[in-house]
């Protein structure tokens, strides 16, 4: 049984790679898997994994790849996640895939979605819209068919059909590993001091590298070793982080905060992978239940809007479950639905009297000095409060 | 080499009157309105749906408009900054921004010029800012909102299950007028209105279709703020619907006598982008100079592109209200299908070239405009400028450095039309476009 730091160890590698080389990597027990890119926030992965192929993130490249076609392409007040997603395409690092999905989660993405298809001739690349109005009687029907659409889309191109047979069972599959995950996030409310945030993202967006099948296990063996291991008590600002739902914030930055005097408790990073609060029914139509659970059953992100579940009230829940003090704000650098949800966020939190700081992002940053004396600084002042 | 500057001429003519007029009217029935309430509800431009609020008189407000009157009077900044201090983003939509300044320091209500609405429409066709704005203005001033949920065109037309879920969210909001009027539906009121809808969008048609001809009797950019207003905002009134039979009495004459907007037309564009409102008048003066006219641009069909003769249809009224909002507007539309329409514009319109402006504060626009750069310039081989600013922050127009690249460009096309022999690009001989 690997230990834990071998496991996240693991998994940094893997985070790492791009998408070619993680299903590379996957290829060596399954010669013949394809891939499908998976743009955030949210993308029913269960359809893709039921079509055969190997549902991969595309988050962008981090540090990996310089930006040689994509800055022409896009402006530069444009996140960063958006032009390194491109430069994938452009740079051939999406070779073996059969396409990609992306979704309505805002104008940036949208475009993405048409630059992509226009410049990967040949790749299945669809464009999801889902639904805004949570409530009106049609919301069922319409979000059952755009998930349908989306399999008939894909089964068409790969010429062959997408079972509902195999969808329930990839649903059954998923379930597993979100649940896995919500009890992993569950312990690490309780116990801040047992999971560095860094580790935690890295396990998680590991699961966005590999086949579930493969993740399952590892995650298992992360969440025996982390329950079993004693750990010592770290003083700390125990913090919620919000705002990363889509980039993600490079690890160093994870690493700062936590350096900097935070205990992060809860976060929203990863959160399209893990969007579901419970499980979802695989016994009838797989479709309904999936798009049912999209309505019902979601976790609140900037990106999903449901008129009578404000996120403003989600984000306040979501200290409270966590035990937390303060809310640490990380949002991408230009990321537009993010920031103005910051505007309602921080009136709520003022109003609650929640302290909160608002750090930005981006993928090539690289040097942390002036987030850890902010952060430092922070954390002191609630300290010594 | 063109270094004069163009004279400052009127080009505020007829149709300019006509449309300020009409809009006065409206504008003076919102001022009425913050004072004494009558209902009144928010609805956004692109693809809107405003016809079911005239079959209520429910008085249309929109906040983007009030936005850009904030600009094109030059009096956006202080509510951008006051937007910023409560902690909006120097990235954020600055239309968003000036408009909830403005509302914060007192311009929505009983002493503003906007009256709070009684009810806010979120018609999210496209743009992603509208619902974040609408959800703004409603915590703001606790008013209830409606959602209408748009699905974006990703097919080559909308399913049967998209027009279904747009037609229930229609009645649902129909249900929403009743229960805020205490009045009941009549379908054949809102067949009436549509007819009026139907009226004005062919006048719109029949107007842009004249910009074919050489010289365009108006600029397809800039004056067509003109008609914009009207078929967005007053859509439905028999005003708006006799203005648009004004205005093309007023083009087709001028195109009978040969009279185009500019003194001499030397160069035909299509613009692609919202224009800087703050410096309307600067900006517009650039290509003047140049004789350069935009015979069509994509920011006029926000609202609809009715050029392509989609007409409202008082006999199917609900489904075709349905058909506006889902796919016959240019915000719910990708970027490929903005590529086509401007392609479709450059040939069926006859122009030289494409001017992109490029706005930093609307990512529905700009987001990935260097790749419709590339296309039209690499792919069709049309000649591409892409210079860029805001719409309604005037901090980031640079006007030394706009004029530049705007000279540069006009300088080359000329070059290269005089090594080409001199002779006009448009295939459309004077007289000669019947459309
Ligand atoms: S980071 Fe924000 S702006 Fe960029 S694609 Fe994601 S949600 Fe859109
Ligand atoms: S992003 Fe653009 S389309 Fe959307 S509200 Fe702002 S200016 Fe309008």
């Amino acid at each position: 049984m690997a230990t834990t730091p071998d496991i996240v160890r693991i998994c940094r590698e893997l985070i790492d790679l791009l998408p070619d080389e993680a299903l590379e990597r996957a290829r060596e027990s399954r010669p013949d898997l394809r891939g499908f890119g998976v743009f955030p926030v949210y993308a029913p992965v269960e359809i893709i994994h039921a079509a055969g192929l190997m549902p991969v993130g595309l988050f962008g490249a981090g540090n990996r790849i310089e930006l040689s076609h994509a800055e022409a392409r896009f402006q530069s007040f444009i996140c960063s996640i958006a032009k390194s997603t491109l430069e994938l395409f452009l740079g051939g690092h999406v070779q073996l895939f059969e396409g990609a999905v992306f979704s309505s989660i805002c104008d940036v993405a949208r475009n993405l979605a048409s630059l992509v298809k226009r410049n990967a001739p040949g790749q299945f690349i669809d464009y999801l819209h889902m639904p805004q109005n949570m409530y009106s009687a049609q919301s069922s029907a319409y979000t059952r068919a755009e998930l349908n659409r989306f399999r008939t889309n894909l089964a068409a191109h790969l010429g062959r059909p997408v079972a509902d047979q195999a969808i329930a069972e990839s649903l059954l599959l998923y379930n597993r590993v979100r649940r896995l995950l919500r009890a992993i996030y569950d312990h690490r409310r309780q116990n801040p001091c047992s999971i560095a945030a860094a580790d935690l993202f890295a396990v998680a967006m590991a699961g966005t590298r590999m086949m579930p099948e493969d993740y399952l296990p590892l995650l298992a063996n992360f969440f025996d070793q982390v329950r079993s291991t004693r750990v010592r008590a770290r003083d700390g600002v125990r913090v919620v982080i919000e705002g990363a739902f889509c980039e993600q914030p490079p690890i160093g930055l994870l690493e700062t905060l936590e350096a900097g005097g935070c205990l992060v408790q809860d976060d929203d990073m990863m959160i399209g992978w893990r969007l579901f609060t419970q499980d979802i029914d695989g016994d009838g139509d797989p479709l309904a239940a999936l798009a049912e659970a999209y309505l019902r059953e979601s976790v609140y992100t900037s990106v999903r809007h449901d008129a009578r579940r404000p996120r403003t009230e989600g984000l306040a829940q979501r200290v409270r479950d966590a035990g937390a003090e303060a809310v640490l704000f990380t949002p991408a650098k230009f990321c537009e639905p993010a920031l103005l949800d910051y505007v309602l966020f921080r009136s709520k939190l003022d109003k609650d009297g929640v302290p909160h700081l608002k750090v930005e992002f981006e993928e090539k940053m690289w040097t942390y000095e002036s987030v850890r004396t902010e952060v430092e600084t922070f954390a002191e002042s609630m300290l010594f409060e | 080499m063109q270094t004069q500057t163009a004279p400052d001429k009127d080009y505020r003519g007829t149709v300019h009157t006509l449309s300020r007029d009409i809009m006065t009217d409206w504008m003076t029935e919102l001022k009425t309105a913050a004072r004494v309430p009558v209902p009144s509800a928010y609805l956004m431009i692109s693809g809107n749906c405003v016809e079911i609020l005239r079959c209520f008189d429910i008085l249309p407000v929109f906040p983007e408009i009030n936005a850009l009157q904030l600009a094109i009077r030059k009096n956006s900044l202080p509510y951008i900054i006051k937007s910023e201090e409560i902690g909006y983003a120097s990235d954020n939509c600055a239309y968003v921004k000036a408009d909830v300044g403005f509302t914060l320091c007192g311009g929505v209500g009983e002493s503003g010029t906007i009256p709070k609405p009684s009810l806010i429409v979120c018609n999210f066709v496209g743009c992603n800012v509208y619902i974040k704005w609408f959800e703004h203005c409603a915590s703001m001033m606790n008013v209830p909102m409606v959602i209408l949920d748009i699905p974006f065109v990703r097919e080559d037309k909308p399913s049967r299950e998209d027009i279904e879920y747009v037609m229930c969210q229609l009645r649902e909001l129909i249900a929403e007028c009743e229960r805020l009027t205490g009045r009941k539906f009549d379908i054949d009121r809102l067949r009436e209105i549509l007819r009026e809808s139907a009226r004005a969008e062919r006048g719109w048609t029949r107007a842009k279709e004249l910009c074919k001809h050489r010289p365009a009797p108006f600029d397809a950019y800039f004056d067509s703020i003109n008609m914009m207003g009207p078929i967005n905002a007053l859509r439905g009134t028999k005003e708006a619907a006799d203005f648009f039979d004004r205005i093309v009495e007023e083009y087709e004459r001028m195109v009978a006598d040969g009279v185009g907007v500019l003194d001499e037309e030397r160069f035909r564009m299509v613009v692609e982008g919202p224009p800087p409102y703050p410096y309307y008048r600067n900006f517009r003066n650039l290509f003047e100079t140049w004789g350069a006219v935009a015979v069509q641009s994509t920011y006029s069909t926000v609202g609809g592109t009715w050029e392509f003769g989609f007409c409202h249809d008082p006999d199917r009224p609900l489904e075709s209200i349905a058909e506006q909002m889902i796919v016959h507007n240019l915000c719910n539309r990708s970027m490929l299908e903005r590529y086509r329409q401007i392609k479709c514009y450059v040939e069926d319109w006859h122009a030289d070239a494409l001017v992109i402006h490029s706005i930093k504060s609307c990512r529905l626009f700009s987001a990935g405009q260097g790749d419709m750069r590339e296309y039209f310039t690499k792919d069709l081989g049309v000649p591409t400028l892409m210079v860029e600013s805001d719409l309604e922050d005037p901090r980031y127009y640079a006007e030394a450095q706009m004029k530049n690249r705007i000279d540069a460009f006009f300088e080359a096309l000329q070059y290269k039309r005089l090594r080409q022999g001199g002779g006009g690009f448009s295939d459309a001989p004077a007289g000669t476009m019947k459309s």
